[in-house]
C-alpha cells in the first residue's frame, strides 16, 4: 500500500517534466523542420521557399521575384540576363502549321529552338523531334525513325514529320497536373511555372505527342550560349527536377515575332500566326489548304496543324 | 382651316421626315448595312500584280559576284547579239539549265535590255520583280507566295514582314530544292548520363 502513493507520485513527478519537455521537443522539433526547410532542402532560399503559384502573385511580388531571378542568373552566367512576364496579348490565340509536303527533314529548327530557348545541352533537351516516316506507310508512328542521320535528306521514299507541343485546346497534361504548375494561357500557349512544378512527370505520361521533357540531371548551359532575353513562363533558365516544353517561343512571340524555328526553316514549312485574324497565314493554310491534326481522335483540340501545300 | 386630305397629307409628310430624321442621326452601325464585300478585308491581299509593299520587304536578287549589270560586256558592242539557241561556251559554261524542256536564256533574259528580264508578253521587269516571271507558270505558287503559305517569311507575324524572292531559295537555271546535310540526330535515352552538379 506505501508502494501505491509513491508510484503515483513518482509518476506525477515524472508527468511534469516529461510533458513539459514534450513540448519542448515538438517546439524544437518544429524549428527545426522549419530551418530544414528554409536552409537544408536542396539549394532553396526563403524566397523561393516560399514563393506562391505565378498566377496568385500580385504585382509587388512578381517584379521581386523577377528581380531575384535576374540576379541569380546574371551572377550564373555572368552576363546581364533580363527575364520578363509579358502578359498575353488581347483577341490572340496562336496557330501554328508545318507544311509536311515541304520538310526535308534538315533538323535547323530542333538546334535553333534549343539556342533560343536555353535548353540543357548536357543533359541533351530538345523540344521538337523530327520524325523520319516512310512514304509507303503514311503517318504512322510505328515507323518513324528519329535517329536518321543520312549525308543528306530528303531521303528517298521518307518524309519528315517534325513533332513538338501542340498547345491543345483540351490540353491533358494540364489536366492530370497535381499542382497546377502548369496551364493554358489566354492566347492558347500552356505554360510551366519552373519554381512551381514538382516534377511528378504526369504531364509527361498523359501528352500524347511526347512533347515534354523533364531536367533528369542538373541544366548545364554554357554562359557563351545562353540567350539572355528569356522569360519568367518560357525560356528563362530551368533547375534540375522540373518539366519543360515549347511555348511557341513565348518570349518572340509575345512581341510580335515568329517563333525561332519558324525563322530558321530552309525550306519555309512553317508557318505561324493569329488563328483569330482572318488575313493570317495560318487562317489561309487552314482555309486553302489540306489540313490534318495529329492523333484528333484524342479530342486534344490541337491548335498546331499539318497540311500539304502542294 | 386645313381640309381633312391636307391634314392626312402634311401629317403623313410630317412624320416621313421624323423618320428620316432619326435614320439620319442613328448610329452608322444601325443604318441600312453596306452591301458585303465592299468593306476592304483585314489582310485581304491585292490579287493581280504585286505583293503588299507595305508589309513585305523582299531582299535583293542573289546575283553570282561581280556579274551584274549585264551591260558591263552585253552592251551590243563587247559582246555581239546573237539569239540562235546554243551551248555556251567561255561564259557562263557554269550554268546548268535544268528547268523544263526546251529552255534557254532569251526566254526570261531580255535580249535588247540586258538588265532586266522579260515576261511572255514582251512586258519588261526588274530581277527585284523576278517572282513575276516564275509566276507565269507556277501561279499557284505566285499566289501561295504572296499570302504568305509558300516561302519563308521572318520579321513580325503582326507587322512587318521579311520575305525571299523565288530565286533565293531556287536557282532559277535548276529550281528544284538542294539536299542538305541534317543536324545531328538526338542523343538515344540510354546513352544520356546525368552528372551530379552538370557537366562542365
Amino acid at each position: 500500500m506505501s508502494d501505491t502513493p509513491k508510484t503515483s507520485a513518482s509518476s506525477l513527478a515524472c508527468g511534469e517534466p516529461q510533458s513539459g519537455s514534450r513540448r519542448r521537443f515538438i517546439r524544437a522539433a518544429g524549428c527545426a523542420a522549419v530551418a530544414a526547410a528554409l536552409t537544408g532542402c536542396g539549394n532553396l532560399t526563403t524566397e523561393e521557399f516560399l514563393q506562391r503559384n505565378f498566377r496568385e502573385l500580385d504585382k509587388k511580388e512578381l517584379a521581386e521575384i523577377i528581380a531575384r531571378l535576374e540576379k541569380e542568373y546574371t551572377a550564373k552566367f555572368r552576363k546581364k540576363v533580363t527575364v520578363a512576364a509579358t502578359p498575353p496579348m488581347p483577341g490572340v490565340v496562336f496557330g501554328y502549321a508545318l507544311d509536311l509536303s515541304r520538310c526535308i527533314g534538315c533538323r535547323r529548327c530542333v538546334y535553333a529552338c534549343v539556342k533560343e530557348n536555353n535548353q540543357s545541352r548536357d543533359p541533351q533537351i530538345q523540344w521538337i523531334r523530327v520524325l523520319q516516316m516512310d512514304k509507303a506507310e503514311g503517318v504512322n508512328v510505328l515507323h518513324a525513325d528519329p535517329y536518321y542521320d543520312p549525308p543528306l535528306v530528303p531521303q528517298e521514299g521518307h518524309f519528315y514529320m517534325p513533332v513538338q507541343c501542340h498547345q491543345c485546346k483540351n490540353p491533358p497534361c494540364v489536366k492530370v497536373c497535381p499542382v497546377k504548375a502548369t496551364w493554358q494561357e489566354p492566347d492558347g500557349i500552356t505554360v510551366v511555372d519552373y519554381n512551381w512544378c514538382i516534377g511528378c512527370r504526369y504531364c509527361m505520361a498523359a501528352c500524347p505527342y511526347g512533347a515534354r521533357r523533364f531536367n533528369w540531371g542538373e541544366p548545364h548551359l554554357p554562359p557563351e550560349e545562353i540567350n539572355p532575353v528569356t522569360e519568367y513562363l518560357g525560356n528563362r533558365p530551368r533547375p534540375k527536377g522540373v518539366v519543360e516544353k515549347c511555348t511557341f517561343c513565348i518570349q518572340r512571340t509575345r512581341k510580335g515575332r515568329y517563333p525561332a524555328c519558324v525563322e530558321i526553316c530552309p525550306t519555309g514549312s512553317r508557318k505561324f500566326g493569329n488563328l483569330l485574324d482572318p488575313g493570317s497565314e495560318i487562317r489561309y493554310v487552314i482555309e486553302n489548304k489540306r489540313v490534318f491534326l495529329f492523333k484528333e481522335e484524342l479530342n486534344t483540340q490541337p491548335k498546331f496543324f499539318y497540311f500539304y501545300g502542294v | 382651316m386645313l381640309r381633312d386630305e391636307e391634314r392626312r397629307w402634311w401629317l403623313n409628310g410630317g412624320l416621313r421626315l421624323a423618320m428620316a430624321a432619326a435614320l439620319i442621326m442613328l448610329p452608322p452601325a444601325l443604318r441600312a448595312a453596306d452591301p458585303p464585300g465592299a468593306a476592304p478585308v483585314a489582310g485581304a491581299k491585292e490579287a493581280p500584280g504585286d505583293v503588299d509593299p507595305n508589309q513585305i520587304q523582299v531582299p535583293p536578287p542573289p546575283f553570282s559576284e561581280g556579274i551584274f549589270p549585264c551591260t558591263q560586256c552585253h552592251d551590243g558592242k563587247t559582246v555581239k547579239l546573237n539569239t540562235t539557241p546554243r551551248k555556251l561556251v567561255d561564259m557562263h559554261d557554269d550554268i546548268v539549265l535544268n528547268h523544263g524542256p526546251n529552255r534557254w536564256c532569251l526566254d526570261c533574259h531580255s535580249a535588247e535590255h540586258r538588265d532586266q528580264l522579260h515576261l511572255v508578253d514582251g512586258k519588261l521587269i526588274d530581277f527585284s520583280k523576278s517572282y513575276l516571271l516564275c509566276g507565269q507558270c507556277h501561279g499557284n505558287k505566285l499566289r501561295d507566295w504572296k499570302v504568305g503559305v509558300h516561302g519563308k517569311r521572318t520579321g513580325y507575324w503582326n507587322g512587318q514582314k521579311q520575305y525571299l524572292l523565288c530565286v533565293n531559295c531556287h536557282n532559277p537555271h535548276s529550281p528544284h530544292f538542294k539536299p542538305l546535310k541534317p543536324l545531328p540526330p538526338p542523343v538515344p535515352p540510354d546513352q544520356i548520363v546525368a552528372v551530379e552538379g552538370g557537366r562542365p
